[in-house]
Parts: C-alpha cells; structure tokens; sequence
C-alpha cells in the first residue's frame, strides 16, 4: 500500500506560565492529524483534547506562540517544525 | 560588534560589568545602564518569580540587540536577564550600551528595553506578603505601545 499523504511528524509542544498550568503539562509529543498545517490548525485540535487545553486556548488571540524558538502568527505553517511552544504575552524586564 | 547576552540565576554587578564592556576600548565616550528591580507594590509582594524559556531567552533577546547594532553605531552592547525568585529591591534586568556620543548610547539602550519587554519569553509571577502565591502579572498596554513607537521609521 503506498502512502499518498505524508505521515504526521511527531512534534514537541511546550508550554510556560498559565498556559502550562491549565493544561497541566510542562511540555509533550504530539502527532498532530494529516491536514494540521498552521499554528491555528493546531490550536484548533488541541482544543478537542480536553478541558484544560479548552481553557488555555479559550481566548486564542491571548495566547502566543514561538516556532523553533522563534515567534510566530496563527497562520504561521508548522511543516518541518521540531518544537512549538504556547505562552501568554511576555511580561519579563 | 557583537552584542553579549547572559540568561541567569544569580545576580550581576553592574560596576563590573560596565568595566568589562568598556575596558580597552578608548573611543567609547558614552555608557548608557539601565538596570530593572523587583518592586514590592507598596508592600504587597514578598517576591517575583521569574519563569523563562531556556534557548528561545537567548536567542529572541539576541536578536533584538543585533537589530540595536544594526540601527545605531555602538562600541558595546549587553543585557542580562535573570530567572528563578526575585525579592523586592534585587535586580532583574541590565542592558548596557557604550558609544562614542551619548545619543546613541541612550537610544540603544531605551530600544533594547523596550522589545525585550515585549518579545523577551519571560513571565513574572507575584509570590504576596502574606506568604500566599499570587497570580501572574498581566502584560501592559503601555509597553506594546513603547515598543511600537521604534517602528516609526525617521
């Protein structure tokens, strides 16, 4: 059988501040589903995974996101990405 | 020029790192420090926990302080940041920037702060007097603002 579509990457997600206390988890492997191709897309699955992704994300344009350790945009693609990482806005200084 | 960024737990002296910067090099004639305490709100906060992203701290402030070498004509350019707990009156925050006329200096320092406040992935927690964990600190307005005032391209 030959595989038509390209298999989902395993991809690290990382979390800090509220965000990592409402879902819990300081950081995990996720195999997001076939299609999953920007921030927004993986925004929107991660809120199918359970209350406390559901509060994290219940404001989707609070929450921030880096790509690779870089800044990113909901539209931002995720293709190739090792490491996202969702955070509120910064407060450091 | 290269600008030198440290992410740290321990404090700094800002003497000594402004001697480092500028020892040997006879053409600086301007040192702008701006150094950023833990305040304690009029009594409110035993302390400010600092949590960061390790990798990204660096590389984001990096960034920011390679565009400051990039838009002024500096000798020196460096900016600390710590993590962990922080108690009312210790230090957070140095950035250092040495030239050879003080606008520069000034300028670049301002420029440095004010994105590092905005793009620096760094989150305070307020630890309160009464010994009890506070929440987390709400970013501001205001320094959005501070930041988007450098994008007015003169």
């Amino acid at each position: 059988m030959s595989m038509a579509t390209t298999e989902p990457a395993s991809l690290r997600l990382v979390y800090f501040a509220w965000v990592r206390e409402r879902i819990g988890l300081t950081e995990e492997t996720v195999a997001p589903p076939v299609g999953t191709a920007t921030i927004a897309d993986l925004v929107r699955w991660l809120k199918t995974r359970g209350e406390g992704y559901e509060l994290a994300f219940e404001n989707e344009t609070v929450v921030r996101a880096a790509v690779d350790q870089t800044h990113a945009k909901p539209a931002t693609a995720i293709a190739g990405a090792r490491e996202v990482a969702f955070f509120p806005p910064m407060t450091g200084g | 020029m290269t600008p030198l960024v440290r992410i740290q737990r321990e404090d700094f002296d800002v003497g000594a790192e402004i001697a480092a910067l500028t020892s040997g090099n006879p053409n600086i004639g301007a040192v702008v420090s701006f150094a950023g305490l833990c305040r304690d709100e009029s009594g409110r906060l035993a302390a400010l926990e600092l949590e960061h992203y390790p990798g990204m701290a660096e590389a984001e402030i990096s960034r920011v302080a390679q565009e400051a070498a990039e838009r002024w004509p500096l000798a020196g350019l460096l900016a600390i940041h710590r993590f962990g707990l922080i108690r009312p009156g210790e230090q957070i925050v140095l950035v250092i920037a040495a030239s050879s006329h003080r606008r520069e200096a000034f300028e670049a320092a301002d420029f440095l702060m004010d994105y590092l406040k905005t793009r620096a992935p760094f989150w305070k927690r307020e630890h309160l007097a009464d010994g009890t964990l506070g929440g987390w600190v709400e970013a501001k307005a205001d320094d959005d603002d501070a930041a988007q005032r450098w994008e007015q391209v003169s």
